[in-house]
């Protein structure tokens, strides 16, 4: 069975006919070619399609499209602050913060979730953020700085 | 991966839900947060004509705690929700601690705790500590005469619970009672790694402290046996005793009689034994240090 939603998308509404069985990670690939967030484990575990719906981050592969009627949703295509890259995007690539890169579009969405609601996260806060998002290639002490590069940032633009 | 063909319905009130639940039966998988009933869904494990999905019911994610009294949580209440509350940490630091031992941020910005419970995994993390704390399960029928127990009762086995599918019985809210002076409580989870891991085994205590003397206590294991389970034999030996370590030794040590663990792939039922009896010295100290003034 297919229905229409209502939701914002990146700030922009939309109007949408989706199955009921087709989930949010599976929409935003297929169906808006939006092919940032990345599939991954789609078991919830690796955090590789992470979105943000209602400015929350959540695991877009346990989310079915039906679900976000009436929400926000929020991708890594939707961060940018006119038209240039977010601090913690702009910090990932100083600091090194990735080699393949694949689970960076959730690393980042992870980050900056975290940082809209404390802008002074301890390193602690920070690694507790990423918990639910795996990198298999660099380890994670690049990410947690550059994620604390990026709070500095974004306190002194405040 | 596509997920099987069902039907999606919102519910919009919880006797609508009710209703639907107790008429669809075994087609209907009902779903809150839905981080556990998409994975069954999509493994394949429940194959359901319909999903029912209760977050679009108005004015059930309620987290209200009154002085004396306790914390309610609502049944579509988010685990993110409690962890962060600052009133959760100061009263029921407990129960923040076992919210936050759960999963990943993303899955607790989506999971509830109601939906923790009724998806009746054995390892879950806050069952443990809302058995301890006395918590109580408050639920709706299609009859409309809801029940409220003891959430002692509510676990019947691996994934299954005390509801009344026939009457479409559904969580409305759990709610736990407030701790009192000489009181406190604490949850340990034994894992592999410290986020996205499930318990290997997971301790909860509460206890009441007379002076010395312990007054009451409650131990509550779980990831030892089909379901989350009370440690009777250790209670028995410390109620009424004054304290010592060597006393918490011997019921940690008695604690074996109440667990009946498998082996499986996270560890031995040999090793689970012997850290059910670690992790309940941990959590009662715990609990001891954190008695509220």
């Amino acid at each position: 069975m297919k229905r229409v939603i209502h939701f914002n998308l990146n700030g922009d509404p939309m109007e949408c006919f989706v199955a009921d069985n087709k989930t949010m990670l599976d929409f935003l690939r297929t169906d808006l070619h939006l092919t940032g967030t990345k599939r991954g484990c789609e078991e919830g575990e690796c955090g590789a399609c992470t979105i943000m719906l209602d400015h929350q981050p959540v695991c877009s592969c346990l989310l079915l499209a039906v679900e976000a009627d009436g929400h926000d949703i929020t991708t890594i295509e939707g961060i940018m602050q006119n038209g240039k890259l977010h601090p913690v995007q702009r910090e990932f690539i100083d600091k090194w913060a990735l080699q393949c890169g694949f689970c960076t579009p959730g690393m980042i969405m992870s980050a900056v979730a975290l940082l809209n609601t404390n802008p002074h996260p301890t390193e602690h806060e920070i690694r507790d953020a990423i918990a639910g998002n795996l990198c298999r290639c660099t380890g994670y002490t690049k990410i947690v700085e550059a994620i604390g590069a990026a709070a500095e940032v974004l306190r002194k633009e405040a | 991966m596509t997920l099987p063909k069902f039907e999606y319905k919102a519910a919009h009130t919880i006797q609508e839900a009710c209703n639907f639940a107790a008429e669809m039966g075994d087609k209907c998988v009902v779903m809150a947060g839905g981080t556990d009933v998409i994975l069954l869904v999509q493994g394949r494990v429940i194959m359901p004509e319909y999903v029912l999905d209760l977050k679009t019911i108005p004015g059930m994610d309620e987290l209200t705690f009154v002085p004396g009294e306790g914390l309610t949580i609502g049944a579509l209440t988010k685990l993110r929700t409690i962890e962060l509350s600052p009133e959760v940490k100061k009263e029921l630091p407990a129960v923040a601690d076992a919210v936050h031992d759960v999963a990943s941020t993303q899955i607790r910005c989506k999971g509830t705790l109601v939906g923790n419970i009724c998806n009746a995994s054995p390892s879950a993390d806050t069952p443990p500590i809302l058995i301890v704390m006395g918590a109580t399960v408050e639920t709706m029928r299609k009859t409309g005469v809801g029940r409220s127990f003891p959430i002692g009762d509510f676990f019947k086995g691996v994934k299954k619970t005390n509801l009344d599918k026939e009457e479409g019985e559904l969580v409305t809210r759990v709610k736990i009672p407030a701790l009192k002076t000489g009181e406190g409580s604490a949850y340990y989870k034994h894992a592999v790694r410290k986020a996205m891991d499930l318990a290997i085994v997971g301790v909860a205590s509460w206890v009441k402290m007379d002076g010395k003397k312990i007054a009451d206590c409650r131990i509550a294991v779980g990831g030892a046996a089909i379901t989350p389970v009370r440690a009777t034999s250790a209670e028995k030996l410390l109620i009424g005793q004054e304290y010592s370590d060597e006393l918490l030794e011997k019921a940690a040590e008695a604690t074996k009689n109440d667990i009946h663990p498998i082996s499986d792939v996270r560890a031995s039922a040999e090793y689970r034994i012997d850290m059910v009896r670690v992790f309940t010295k941990r959590s009662f100290k715990k609990a001891l240090e954190t008695l509220k003034a």
